[in-house]
Parts: C-alpha cells; structure tokens; sequence
C-alpha cells in the first residue's frame, strides 16, 4: 500500500497517460446506453467553495449556500428558469426553519414558484441520492429537467432544549389561567435547561464515526503511517489540483458582509513529521485516527443539472457526462459502517457489465484515509469477498493513479449533504480532462450504508 | 520535495517491512519449538517485548492447573533471565477466555486442608514474585478473567482488557464456598478500594470491561474489532497483543506510569478508610450484613472478610498466611463440597445430551399471553428468536406484550441493553389473536391455563395449522404430558416443558418426555431451553413429574405444621435458616393457594397416602375467601403495592383456629420441624430417581437446587444424603414414620444408601 501511494505520489502525470492507454485497449464495452432507456445526462454541475466551518460561511443558513450554488448553476448553464421541471437536496444536519431547503433556495435563487422543490437525506450520501431520484424522475419520463443538489452547514447546528424543558413549554402554551400556569412552572428542574446536541453517534450503535473508522482501520491493521501518507497524498494532490485551476466546479460566492469566497480552504498539505505529533482523536490514547487523516467539518453545496438527453440536445447543451447505473448498498452498521463502497463497487460494475480494468476516474469519499485504506484492503480481500460479501473473489484493487487524483473529502472538504455531486462533477471533469471513458463514484455513509454509480464521458 | 519525501516513506516501508518479517520468522520459530517442550504455554520475542501465549490443548477454557502454574513460572524464569527482554505481555489465544479460573480438579484431589494450603501458598509466591518483576508485565484480557485468573492478572504491572460482552473480570471463589487463594485478598483492597473488594469477592459478581475501568481493576480497554481481512475473534486478540505491546515498552521505558488518577471521591474514601475506626466500621457492617444473608449458614463469606482483615490490620505476611490456611480449610468444608458439585451439576445441564436436533427452531410461537407465557417469550426474543405471542382477547395479550417489553426495558435501565437492541428485540415479537404464521412454526409452546379440556382444545386447534416438523411443548407444572398428548395426531412431536416462575430470573427448565416423544423432538426442546439461557433436566413424565412431586409433599407438612400451631412467620423463619431462599408460608402465596390446591389434590389423588399429611381443607378455606396468595393481595399474608413489610393477614386466625390439630411434642422442636419438611422434599426426590423419573442424581439437584429452591448449602437432596450421611436421614424418617405413619417411609434406594455406607450417589 505504502509503496503505491508514494510510486504514485511521484509518477502520477506519466503513469496515468499510459494507464489510459492501456486501460483503453481492454475495455469490454463501448457505451452503456440501454434499449428502451432514456438516456440521462449531466449538463453540468458546480459548487460553491468548501470551507472549514466556522469561518467565512459561519453567519449564514444552509438556504443562503444552497441558493449560491443554484445561483452559480444558473449562471454557468444559462438554463432557462422555467424548464426545470424538478429541484432535490440533500442534506443532513437539518435547520428546523428550512426543514425543505431545497424549495426555500430554489424560490430565493428565482426559480419559478411553479416549479415543486423536495429534500432528502441519507448521511453522506444524501446528494447521491438527490441525483439519483433525478436519473429517476427522468427515466420514467415524469421530468425532463431536473436540479439535484446538496448542502450543508456545519457552522450552525440545532441545539434543542431538553425534552424536559420542551414538554413543559408546550404545556405551559396549554395552560389557560394562571393557576395552571404555577402549576406547569412549579415543575421546572435545573437539569431541564441541558441542552440536546444533534447527535454526533450513530444511533443504532451509540458509537461516533471516528471511532468506528478507528476500530475499522485496526481491523484491516492498517498502521498510522500509512494513514497519513494517505491523508498526505489527498492534501497534496488537492492543493495541486486548486493551483493548476482543475477544480472548475467550483463557483465564487459573495458572502453578504465579508469577502468574495472563491477557492476552498481546508486544503492544507503538511508534512508527516507534523501530522505524526498528532495525538489520536477517538481512541485514546493509542488509536490511529487523529484530526490530520480525517475529514474536518466543513460548510457548502453544490448543484447539477441533469436533464433527458434529447432534451439536452434540443436546447443546444454539450453534455459533460452520462449518469448510469447505480447501486445503492447497506451493512452492518457497527463493525462495517464505512464499508459502503466494497460492498457497492462490485455490484455496479456487474450490473454494468464493467471490470476494474474499465474505469478510468475513481471518486471515492473520504471520510477518514483509515477508511479509504480499509475499503482498498477489503477490495483486494478474497477471504473478505467470500465471507462477508458472498461472493467467490475479491472486485480487485483499484490503481492508485486513477484514484481521487483531484484530492478528496479529506482535502477538500466534506459539506455531508453536497459531497455526492461533487464526486460526480470531479468523475466527469477528470474524464474530459484525461481523456477516459467511464468513471466510479462510490461513498460510504452513516447507518452503514453505501453508494456507487457510473459516470461515463459524453463523447466530444 | 515531493521526490525527497516519497525516497524517505520508501524507505521507512522496507525497514519496517523486513523487520516485519523477521519478527514473524522469530515468532513462528519460538513458538515451533516451544509447542515442542511446553503444552499449555509458549512465547515469542517482538523486539524486546516476549509475548507469552496461554492456550491449553483439547479445552474450551484456560485453567490454572498445576502443570500451566509450573509452564508459566518456567517461562517468567527465562524473561528474567534474558538480557534481550524488557517487558512482557501475557495473553491467551483461546477466543473467549482469558483465564477462567483455577482447576477444580486439583482442589478436589486433595485430601487434607494441608494440601489446599500448600497449593495455595505456591501459587501465592509466583504472583508475589510476579508482582515484584523489575521487568513490567501486561495482561491483555479477552473474554473470561475469573478466580485465579484474575488473581494473576492483578499480580501483573498492567492490565488491558478488550470491551466485548464477554470480558468479565471477578472473584467468583465464594459461589464455590471457597475463597481466592492466590493474593486477590490481600491485593484487591489496595487496588479497588476496601468496599468494592468486599463487594467483588462476598458476591462473586462479574464485572465487565468498562466498569472494570472505571473501577481501576484494568488500566485500559481495547474495543473489539469487526472483520477485516481475517476473522473478527482472531484479529481482535492480534490487535489486544498490538495494543499491549506498545504499553509493555512503554512501561519499560518508563513512558507511561502504571499509576492511575484518582478521583475526588476515590481520594475521600481512601482517606477515611485510612483511619481505623472507620475500617472497623467497615468490617462490622460487611459482617453484619453477611450473617443476615446467609443466616451463617456459609463460612466462606465471614472467613473472606476475616483474611482482608487480617491483611490489612496486621500486614500482609499474616494476610498470605491466613488466606492460605483459610483457603485449606474452607476447601475441606461440607458446604464447599455441596456448592462444587451443584457447580458441576449446571455445567452438566447447560450440554444438550440429546444431539443436535434435526431442524433448528427458527420461529416460535407461544400460546397464552399470561405470566409464563409472556416470560417464556421474553427470555426468547432477547436471544433472537422470532416469536410469536397469541392470546384470545386484546387487553391480555397487551398486558402480556407490555410485560415482555417492561422486562427489556429493566435491562436498559440498568444499562445492561441499549434502547437500541431493545427495540430490536422486542421487534423479534409479534402479537396477535389468531393462528396466522403458525404454518412457519417450528416449535409451538402451550402455556394457557391449567386446565386439561382447555389443553386438549388448544392441541387440537394448534396441530391443525402447523407444519408436520413443528414440536408441540406444554408448559404445565402438574398435568401429565401423556395425557395431554392423548389427544393428538402425532404425540411423538409432543414434550413438556416446564418453566419456572419468574421466567426470565429462574434459571431451571424442567423438559418432561412421555414413552412416545421421539429423541430428536427431545433434542430440539433441550436445544430451545438452552438458547433461552436455561440450565436443563430432562425427566419421565408421571403426575408432578419431578419437580412438583417433590414440592407437593413438602407443602402438605407445612400444612399440617401450621394446622398444629406453628405460625406462618415462625415457620417461614425456620425454612430460611434451613436455607431455603424464601420461607414455606411465603411460597404458598407466592405460588398461589389455588394452584397448590389444584396440585395437591391431583397428586393427592394419584400417590394416597405418601402425600398425606395437612388437611387441603385449609386451602379450600382461603379460596372460598379469596386469600389466593400475592396475586389477590391477601394470602397468609397481606401485599400491597410498594410495601415492602409484609403483615400477617389477621383474617386467617380463624381459619387456622378452626383447622387446629393438636401437636406431637416429640417432633415438633424446631430441628424437627425443619428435618420434617426437608426429609420428605428428600425422600420423594430419591425415590424419583429410584422409580427413573430422574435419569442421574445430578438433574435431581440442580432440578431441586434452580427450580424450587432447595438450599444450595446442602448441594441439593442427592448430595445432602451423601454429605450429611444417609443412615441419618432413615433415622429421622423412622422416628416420624412412627408418630405420622407412611408419608414418612423410607423409599428402598435410600434404605439401600443407608445400610451401605460405601453406596454414595456421587462417587
């Protein structure tokens, strides 16, 4: 493992052209356009810079950002406000007062008020999801136009009062004449004023993410080391991807009462020496997940519009990108929380009738670099594969010089609700920008469930 | 830089990798070579950590024999003796079990206390010696850690423990009427603290990783980890042993202090148990409480508080000795003999004898959502059994779902459950008025009221909808299976089952076979008691089968005992300084008057006159006047919600006033009127065993031990006939025989025992 992250670290510009080439003289498949199936295609998609929560977005709601990256989508498409059919979030971490973000962005951002607008949520792949009940949407030909989106912000959480301290509130609104108001108060406790924090643990399992990746990464004995090194490898290969401007996804955002926001900021490479002095986050004091190899809290959203082919083509679009087949997976929400992505790579690539060989551009999220590792150790596992997934042999490893070469959540940042379009859009831009034909999105989520699609390039 | 950077991490992997390897070789060829000269021991040397590795061949379980004593101190010799060596970690390989205590079979070849000692003061030298290694030693504990185990673990510098449900830490010498014999009274006080130490080692309880913890019992947790790229029990050890590593060298190298931060309250206590009227306080309120409890009827308790004592009061070369003479004594005691045995004894009805049943029973399906039958499927769902609960009327079968969830909720409370897993066992239940899903069944379990027609009905209805493998089990304390099963088309899938109130905290399953039941119809239910969590007899059917049958007797003479006179609390006081949990009036209410009654005229009918004795006239009096025992609130005496002291209920004068018989002043001393009520429990349950209704003397104890109470003191009636001498017991049973007549009678096996001193019922 070591020795391909760094072997790739170096030779990443040559490797990955001659990969291509080679990759190109195995592939099974031309395209994988299906008989009687409308073809779905990515227009475009952008974002707005993630940052670090807490800072520049920190006064904001989740609308304003979602309505920024509606915004941006605009602009960057020109798409006529009144063809969108459909708009759907994602998020995660809901404000109560925009529990449907996605109508109060869209109606904010100048959609038509005749244009209906839902939310959904599902953990870290809640815009995966967005995207995908757009493919759906489209395919059964109830929309042609839709907008999936995702948005999150980390900067501002729901802090409820106390059950206690609820129930007596609503009862107090009950109360009709004094006395039963004294009599409603007369039952106030101190402890009623502890406040109730959005729960950072799962809820089936009391245990935090970090901690199961901790343990997860135990499990694959997979050392420090080779988490930072992978930690390193994102940073490093994000911040190149920010200088060389191949993050073109992402839109600047004029934050009301401070700068104009136009590149990400949690993007920061640093040396192993340092990232070792670290002491671990979860697990104390000898675990092996610290806050340098995890993704940090981070504010932002992001939009696609995903339309019919034909339709696309009608309006005079160059499409970036076909979504196509898609799986959706979930495990053992304890011991294999993060293992999403094992368990779904397999699946879409059968049901696409592809091969490891096939793909050109891997977006893995990364949530933690001891999650991404142990995914990579249990693809490359047989005994995992015939165990635990019931199948005969392992999918494969997948080459480290076609994987998240634009950086990851783990440099770039991870808004839970907008990182699944952000995966697609990077899939999609690397393939045109690389030359590629197919690319895989996978993530892991929260409830131990798992997400993965094939992105195939539109022809130039 | 980036070329720079990626030489060094090059680098930095071949080093690690080839000194990877290498450790692997050097381990692979110590442990080959070990395996060799050592069968229960071996280790291997990473870098200058030896990993010593304890995994005794053909057992399920690591016990502290003499010859893994003898290994282990071979070992240690040669980590002291290395210059190669600093630290060291001891773990076990075995999945599950650290080290589950010391081996009762070395205890039990011993004749003499002066053996016991002696074992007991070798053993006390290699922990002391252990204890004072200049070479830091780290237990890593996964799964049990119990006895001598963990005696062994607190001798250690260090103590990781994995937090799996099944790692538990504890003192459990004093359920075997023994003591730790190997420095844990000496040590734990200092470690834990004077209180926790009694609490550890006067109730035996196990205490699990976490609490351990907070405790300071073990100095750091390990979680247990999921698959990876091998099994999740076999890395999980690999990761303990990892994670001790580093603490071994840490410690050697003086990084990390093996002390621990005391928090406020801990430090409060420290100090007040610092002065010695406090401790003597200590001391006489522990003694008070144990003598309340036990009714002195334990010596092990008082002889523990008295070595801590001894330790503490007087240094701890006068506490090693005492633990060690204590210990041999102990040992040599009836009550210790009694409680190994009935230890034996549960560890024998915890094995399904009967094979693995053909099909296993994947969905249940539970008639009758009362008491018993919502209990039976409590202790189902929460083991993951898909259950379904069926009752004729809504509002009992709400009430009996509400007692299933009110059961796991208890659990949750006391945090022995999430409310996650809650939920998710109470989801295995399913409720419902009608036979739907009952073609799925595998196993369908009666426990609708006593009544045979309602029985014979409910077997019909039942055999009507399920599939030909499904098993058909009644749940019923006194009415013959055989009968039950007269009316049924298959009566070789028909068995009873026999549960004990209440269901999810009494441990005993009583599974009753007629001549018809088929072997694997006996295997399946054994094998559903066992997944329930039960310990097993297996008995022929007859009227009262076993259990009942002893049981019925008994409370006939307590009838009549109270007929000549002796009150209710008086009489209750006498059975439970005999040992018994709860006392003979109390068990009646607790019972229930109508059930007794219900019992005793069936058995009544079918035995004559061995069950005679009181008058059931009594019982018909409380009846007609509602006195049914707790569930009535009135009984002999009056319950009422959230009293905890019971009175007498004054109406019952009359009734026993009108009952009065005059009483024999030759047997109706108190010894008397204990041996009167034991004697026939005893008798009766011999001559079960005589008639072959019991197949071994050891389901015969744990039936009377799990099931009905009998005092555990006494080892249950077959080992209290072999401890106590059964020409005794004749002699008892003669003398009241003569006043009583024939429910006294000797049975011919015990008359056989007793003229044969050398006839013993466990050899």
């Amino acid at each position: 493992m070591t020795s391909l992250l760094t072997y790739t670290f170096k030779n990443l510009p040559n490797t990955s052209k001659w990969a291509l080439r080679f990759s190109s003289q195995t592939k099974s498949k031309k395209t994988l356009a299906k008989p009687n199936i409308r073809n779905i295609v990515v227009v475009d998609g952008v974002r707005t810079p993630f940052l670090l929560s807490g800072t520049s977005y920190k006064d904001l709601m989740p609308h304003d950002l979602a309505r920024a990256a509606l915004s941006g989508l605009l602009h960057r498409t020109s798409v006529p406000k009144d063809v969108v059919d459909y708009i759907i979030f994602g998020t995660v971490i809901q404000e109560v007062k925009t529990s449907n973000v996605a109508r109060e962005a869209a109606l904010g951002a100048g959609f038509s008020d005749k244009t209906p607008a839902h939310t959904v949520t599902m953990a870290c792949i809640s815009s995966n999801q967005a995207m995908t009940t757009a493919v759906g949407l489209i395919a059964s030909g109830q929309c042609d136009v839709v907008v999936a989106g995702g948005v999150e912000l980390m900067s501002d959480i729901p802090i409820r009062h106390s059950r206690k301290m609820r129930k007596m509130m609503l009862d107090l609104n009950k109360a009709k004449t004094l006395a039963q108001r004294l009599s409603v108060i007369s039952k106030f406790r101190l402890n009623f004023l502890s406040p109730e924090l959005p729960a950072v643990s799962e809820f089936s399992t009391s245990e935090t993410m970090g901690h199961s990746a901790d343990r997860l990464a135990a499990a694959f004995a997979i050392s420090r080391e080779e988490q930072d090194e992978y930690a390193l490898r994102s940073h490093s290969l994000a911040k190149r991807a920010q200088d060389e401007g191949l993050l073109s996804d992402v839109v600047p955002f004029k934050v009301p009462g401070r700068d104009t926001v136009t590149q990400d900021n949690g993007i920061r490479p640093s040396s192993l020496d340092q990232m070792a002095k670290l002491k671990p986050a979860f697990i104390k004091p000898y675990g092996t997940v610290t806050a340098a190899n995890s993704s940090f809290l981070t504010d932002g959203a992001s939009a696609v519009l995903i339309m019919a082919e034909e339709k696309a083509l009608a309006m005079g679009y160059k499409p970036k990108a076909y979504l196509r087949d898609f799986m959706y997976v979930s495990q053992d929400p304890k011991d294999q929380l993060l293992l999403g992505p094992t368990y779904a790579t397999p699946k879409v690539l059968e049901k696409a009738g592809l091969t490891m060989n096939d793909i050109d551009a891997f977006e893995f999220h990364e949530a933690f670099s001891g999650q991404i590792l142990a995914n990579l150790k249990a693809m490359d596992s047989d005994w995992f594969a015939q165990n635990y997934m019931g199948r005969k042999a392992k999918v494969g490893l997948p080459p480290l010089e076609k994987f998240n070469n634009w950086g990851g959540s783990l440099s770039l940042g991870h808004p839970f609700g907008a990182t699944g379009c952000r995966l697609v859009m990077a899939a999609a831009n690397r393939l045109r920008k690389e030359g590629g034909q197919y690319g895989l999105v996978a993530a892991c989520a929260a409830g131990g469930q798992g997400h993965a699609m094939i992105v195939e390039a539109y022809p130039k | 830089m980036v070329a720079s950077r990626a030489i060094g991490s090059l680098s930095r992997f071949t080093a690690s990798r080839t000194l990877r390897c290498s450790g692997y070789i050097c381990r692979s060829f110590t442990r080959a070579s070990a395996l060799l000269t050592r069968t229960h021991i071996n280790y291997g040397v990473k870098g200058d950590v030896a990993v010593i590795r304890i995994n005794s061949p053909n057992s399920k379980v690591n016990t502290l024999s003499q010859e893994l004593h003898s290994e282990f101190m071979e070992v240690m010799n040669e980590v002291w003796s290395s210059s190669q060596i600093r630290s060291a970690v001891l773990i076990s390989t075995k999945p599950g079990c650290f080290i589950a205590g010391a081996d009762l079979n070395m205890l039990n070849a011993c004749t003499t206390s002066q053996e016991v000692t002696q074992i007991s003061q070798e053993a006390q030298k290699m922990f002391e010696k252990l204890e004072k290694s200049t070479k830091p030693v780290v237990a890593a504990i996964n799964g049990s850690c119990l006895g001598g185990g963990l005696e062994l673990a607190i001798s250690c510098q260090y103590r990781i423990a994995t937090k799996d449900k099944k790692t538990v830490l504890g003192s459990p010498e004093v359920l075997l009427g023994i003591l730790p014999g190997a420095g844990a009274t000496q040590r734990l006080p200092k470690m834990v603290g004077i209180p926790a130490a009694f609490d550890m080692m006067l109730t035996g309880r196990s205490i699990r990783a976490d609490r351990a913890k907070k405790m300071g019992l073990v100095d750091q947790l390990v979680e247990p980890l999921g698959p990876g790229v091998k099994p999740p029990e076999e890395r999980t050890i690999e990761y303990l042993e990892e994670v001790a590593i580093t603490f071994a060298k840490g410690l050697a190298d003086k990084k990390i202090t093996p002390k621990r931060d005391k928090g406020l309250v801990e430090k409060m206590t420290s100090y007040a148990l610092s002065i010695p009227f406090v401790r003597q306080q200590i001391y006489k309120k522990v003694e008070e409480k144990v003598q309340k409890q036990t009714k002195g009827l334990y010596p092990a308790p008082l002889k523990i508080i008295d070595v801590v004592k001894t330790g503490i009061e007087q240094g701890s070369n006068a506490g090693y000795l005492s633990e060690s003479q204590r210990f041999g004594e102990l040992a040599m005691t009836k009550e210790s003999k009694a409680l190994m045995g009935l230890y034996r004894g549960q560890t024998q009805c915890k094995k399904n004898k009967f094979g693995a049943p053909q099909k296993e029973v994947k969905q249940l399906a539970v008639l009758g959502a009362g008491l018993m039958g919502a209990g039976i499927a409590q202790v189902s769902v929460d083991k993951g059994l898909q259950t379904i609960l069926k009752d004729t009327t809504l509002p009992a079968l709400g009430r009996g779902q509400q007692q299933v969830f009110k059961g796991l909720n208890d659990k949750v409370k006391k945090k022995t459950l999430t409310s996650f897993e809650r939920d998710a066992m109470f989801s295995n239940l399913i409720g419902q008025l009608d036979y739907r899903g009952f073609e799925k069944a595998d196993m369908v379990i009666e426990a609708v009221f006593e009544d045979l027609s309602l029985k014979h009905r409910v077997l019909k209805e039942t055999e009507a909808v399920i599939p030909d493998h499904c098993v058909f089990a009644s749940n019923t304390s006194a009415l013959p299976i055989g009968e039950i099963a007269t009316v049924s088309k298959r009566p070789e899938k028909v068995i009873g089952m026999h549960y004990f109130s209440p269901v999810d905290k009494m441990q005993l399953l009583e599974i009753i076979t007629t001549e018809k039941t088929s072997k694997d119809t006996t295997a399946s239910a054994v094998d559903v008691g066992l997944r329930q969590g039960k310990v097993i007899i297996v008995v022929k059917d007859g009227p009262g089968f076993y259990t009942t049958r002893c049981l019925t007797p008994m409370m006939s003479e307590v009838i009549r005992i109270l007929q000549e006179g002796v009150g209710p609390k008086k009489l209750d006081s006498l059975t439970t300084s005999f040992g018994f949990p709860v006392g003979a009036a109390t068990l009646v209410d607790e019972v229930g008057v109508d059930v007794a009654k219900h019992v005793a005229e069936n058995l009544g009918k079918e035995f004559g006159e061995r069950f005679a004795g009181g008058s059931l006239e009594m019982l018909q009096q409380m009846i007609s006047k509602g006195f049914l025992g707790r569930k009535s609130g009135k009984g002999f005496y009056i319950y009422q919600e959230g009293v905890k002291n019971k009175n007498l209920n004054s109406d019952m004068d009359s009734i026993l006033a009108s009952l009065k018989m005059p009483s024999q002043p030759d047997v109706s001393s108190d010894e008397d009127i204990q041996y009167r009520l034991v004697t026939r429990f005893v008798n009766e349950a011999i001559l079960c065993l005589q008639e072959g209704v019991l197949a071994t003397p050891t389901e015969g104890d744990i039936g009377a031990v799990f099931g009905l109470g009998f005092p555990p003191c006494l080892g249950g009636p077959f080992h209290f006939v072999d401890l106590y001498g059964a020409q005794k017991i004749v002699d008892r049973l003669r003398k009241y025989e003569a006043v009583y007549g024939k429910q006294f009678t000797p049975c011919q096996l015990l008359v056989d025992h007793a003229n044969n001193p050398n006839k013993k019922f466990y050899q």
